[in-house]
């Protein structure tokens, strides 16, 4: 570390940069298909993600309408239902969740908010972006292929996930599932080393670590996480893809199928669960710690106060990061293992509670007086909050082993799952989409439709899921495709399918609003200025919106603050850039 | 779980010490406008690409220290018959030893400009790797012989798998390796040379620490002392 003497005026010189650092684009094809330009790569990975996620929409439809109308829809047959289960699960976690936040907004918001001028790799950038984009082709040629897609749900448990019985298990599907996720973690991780290097290497001059933006802080502590965590999930797809074609015994116990021994014997299920939900666990945290870093500067911005405990939003951050890794066996609970292990298990889970309730609480108290404007953005990250709360209670519910029991694989564990790692991340995607894509296209999105998406899809997704708890606990088990003749359900479960399936069909079309928002907003949208949210964070002081490449122009920023210098008492403005060197000096702030 | 569970705790030391050392204690929201000494980046002055590797080596060792944990599983189960380790081995250790040993000559050459030896160790390097792949397959074969197929117990798929995945990262290493030689081998000795050949040392010194480790857990050495571990965690 070097002591730089300011200038009379108390601004000090930005950081001396080599040109040679920064790769520049020749042609068409190198500026916007092959580009190593971190805005550009990270357009392209949500761009690919979003549609894949379109067909995971589409397929949670049609499990719906199984569900709601069952015996209605002959060509949902139960192999069919299976496969859009596995395919849905798979889609939203890893090539949608996992993506979007770390390919996409890790992308474009990391190099901005540090004030660098690009990733440090952009070339294992691009070429992360390459692969993942192969891994989702593989993906959905498997819906192509012979014997279609695996049903074998997303965790895809040997040893059914590889036996005939189950769809594409002794065909293609499962085959090109697996190759899909090695793709993905080989991309993933080259995409990886850039974000983690960036913010460790690539921060622009007075960029301290602890001030940075906490989406900066969630997206790195998530990275880091998903380094360590998606090699589990690697070892267990290679071991079962040796199983699946190379007749290797790893997994896979002796079975008889149909009358025949199979060649298998010996091998252990168990060893699979541990190894899949030692990536799993993490994988939940993945994806939501982006979420909370994100929607802590949304709400900071939009409520124009800073976020109340930034050190401990931070350290929180890095503990759930910590302790994310040593709650894995709570999937498990009911798989046979060690009791001592459930009880091990259920603590640590309910302490990761700890630092989660500590986040919630410094965004309410954030809230608290704040200055709170209802834009869409805030009004997505107020969805989030209570959506979040909503699904940490029922964990604590299903993180106690005697509560778990009895709930395990009925629909009030799908409703857990979807309520804090599906709609809560996703209404912070929105969120973050409503605030950025103004910098991110110089435009601002439709309000009204932004309006009406954000109320049907909030609505909507309670009328979805809340439901589904008490559906749950009746004891409708998951994964059946048809539940109508069974004696101990109730007929209103009928009823209350039908109408969730309903509101399935509405929220999934209110999405398509959203997307004919971010088209047409493109060409029609209010023109947004270069700062329209008056956010103090880097990436709105850019010289010009959109971003050129390079970022920043002739010269890097300096940054003389922290990112939450919103409503300073005595401050000419409501809020200070982070690179704004002003005369903030204690007697100007008032009693400090 | 317990060979991640160690490594990841080492991980988390490492990562833990390095928090410690970024003022994680400071308030930034007193910290008013202009200091009277600014701090200048706080990024380490260690190379970028020298930080990524080290990265991407905490990575795989995650990925070997979870094959080693599936390994320790897998064995419990009552089927596994140990295979029997191919003499080879031995050999085979000792070149990969010699490929480091050379690569770090070629550091210290390369530190001190004698282009000649630089160029001679790389070679040694290549060649002594290349001898390392060779001897891996001659185990295979061996073992082949032998009749311990991939398919067969339980101990020698996992023999394959592990060697082989060990195999693919040393073969990435002679690409990049061979990248840096052909720099090398054009006369140049700059500081991206340099920094390239200290890499390729770091890359092998590692993967020559994953194969001592995995050449414990093929030998079951190892073995008793898991099982000492296993008595503490249940």
């Amino acid at each position: 570390m070097v002591d730089i003497t300011p200038h009379a005026d108390n601004t000090v010189p930005a950081a001396e940069v080599a040109d040679v650092e920064l790769y520049h684009p020749k042609s068409w094809w190198t500026t916007y298909v092959f580009s190593q330009d971190a805005k550009v790569i990270a357009i392209q990975y949500s761009g690919t993600a979003i549609a894949i996620g379109m067909v995971a929409l589409v397929l949670s439809w049609l499990m719906r309408l199984q569900l709601g109308f069952p015996g209605t829809f002959d060509f949902i047959t139960p192999e069919a239902y299976y496969q859009f289960i596995t395919m849905h699960g798979m889609i939203m976690v890893i090539y949608l969740l996992t993506a979007l936040f770390l390919g996409g907004f890790g992308n474009y918001l990391i190099p901005l908010m540090v004030g660098a001028r690009d990733m440090v790799f952009p070339y294992a950038n691009m070429l992360s972006y390459w692969i993942y984009l192969l891994a989702v082709l593989v993906l959905v040629v498997s819906f192509f292929a012979p014997g279609g897609p695996t049903g074998a749900g997303w965790t895809l448990y040997p040893p059914q996930a590889i036996l005939s019985g189950t769809p594409g298990g002794q065909a293609w599907g499962i085959i090109l599932m697996l190759v899909s996720l090695i793709l993905f973690i080989i991309g993933f991780t080259m995409g990886g080393l850039n974000y983690v290097v960036t913010v460790l290497q690539g921060r622009a001059r007075g960029m301290t670590l602890m001030r940075m933006p906490l989406t900066v802080w969630g997206i790195f502590t998530a990275t880091v996480m998903a380094l360590l965590a998606f090699p589990a999930l690697f070892v267990a797809c290679v071991m079962m893809l040796f199983d699946r074609l190379l007749g290797t015994s790893f997994f896979m116990p002796a079975l008889v199928e149909l009358g025949q021994q199979l060649e298998y014997g010996g091998g252990s299920p168990i060893l699979f669960q541990h190894l899949f939900w030692f990536f799993g666990h993490p994988e939940v945290y993945i994806v939501a710690l982006p979420a909370f870093g994100i929607v802590s500067d949304l709400i900071s911005t939009h409520a124009r106060k800073n976020i109340f405990g930034y050190r401990m939003m931070v350290w929180a951050i890095v503990i759930i990061g910590a302790l994310s890794f040593v709650v894995w066996a709570h999937h498990m609970y009911v798989s046979g293992m060690h009791p001592w292990f459930g009880f091990f298990f259920a603590t640590t889970t309910l302490i990761i509670a700890v630092p989660t309730a500590l986040k919630v609480y410094n965004w309410v108290l954030t809230l608290w007086r704040g200055d709170i404007h209802l834009t869409l953005p805030m009004l997505f990250a107020l969805a989030f909050i209570v959506t979040f709360v909503n699904g940490g209670l029922t964990g604590l519910f299903l993180g106690n082993v005697v509560v778990d029991v009895p709930l395990s694989d009925t629909m009030f564990v799908v409703a857990h799952f979807h309520m804090v790692m599906g709609v809560a991340p996703i209404l912070v995607i929105f969120g973050a989409i409503y605030h950025w894509y103004p910098k991110i296209t110089g435009r601002m999105l439709n309000e009204a439709m932004g309006q009406f998406h954000f109320w049907v899809t909030f609505l909507g997704a309670y009328a979805i899921f809340f439901p589904m708890h008490y559906v749950g606990l009746v004891g409708v088990p998951r994964r059946y495709p048809d539940i109508s003749g069974t004696a101990f359900i109730p007929e209103s479960v009928h009823t209350l399918n039908a109408f969730i399936t309903i509101a399935a069909l509405v929220v999934g079309f209110a999405q398509l609003v959203f997307l004919f928002n971010l088209f047409w907003s493109l060409k029609f949208g209010r023109d947004a200025g270069g700062n329209p949210w008056r956010a103090t964070s880097l990436e709105w002081q850019t010289p010009t919106t959109p971003p050129p490449h390079g970022n920043w122009g002739d010269t890097l920023p300096v940054v003389y603050r922290w990112a939450y210098d919103y409503s300073v008492p005595g401050a000419p403005e409501d809020f200070i850039a982070q690179n704004d060197p002003g005369p903030r000096t204690a007697q100007a702030a008032g009693p400090a | 779980m317990s060979v991640i569970l160690v490594f990841l705790l080492v991980v988390l030391g490492v990562a833990g010490w390095w928090l410690s050392h970024q003022r994680l204690m400071s308030k930034p929201w007193l910290e008013q406008g202009v200091p009277a000494a600014f701090p200048d980046t706080d990024v380490t002055g260690m190379p970028t690409a020298k930080i990524a590797l080290g990265i991407f080596l905490a990575v795989v060792g995650a990925l070997f220290a979870l094959f080693a944990s599936a390994y320790f599983m897998r064995m419990d189960y009552a089927d596994w018959q140990a295979t029997p380790l191919p003499s080879v081995l031995w050999l085979n250790t000792a070149i990969l030893v010699m490929a480091s040993i050379a690569l770090q000559i070629a550091v210290a050459a390369s530190r001190q400009g004698h282009g000649t030896t630089v160029r001679l160790a790389l070679v040694t390097a290549a060649l002594t790797t290349v001898a390392f792949l060779a001897g891996q397959l001659m185990a295979w074969r061996d073992l082949t012989a032998d009749g311990y197929l991939l398919d067969g117990n339980p101990a020698s798929s996992f023999f394959y798998l592990i060697t082989g995945m060990h195999g693919l990262h040393i073969v990435a290493g002679i690409v990049g390796l061979a990248r840096v030689s052909a720099r090398s081998m054009r006369g140049s000795n700059d500081e991206n040379t340099r920094l390239g050949i200290e890499l390729c040392a770091m890359y092998w010194h590692f993967l020559l620490l994953i194969w001592l480790g995995v050449f414990v857990l093929l030998a079951g050495w190892a073995n008793d002392f898991i099982a000492v571990c296993r008595q503490f965690l249940i």
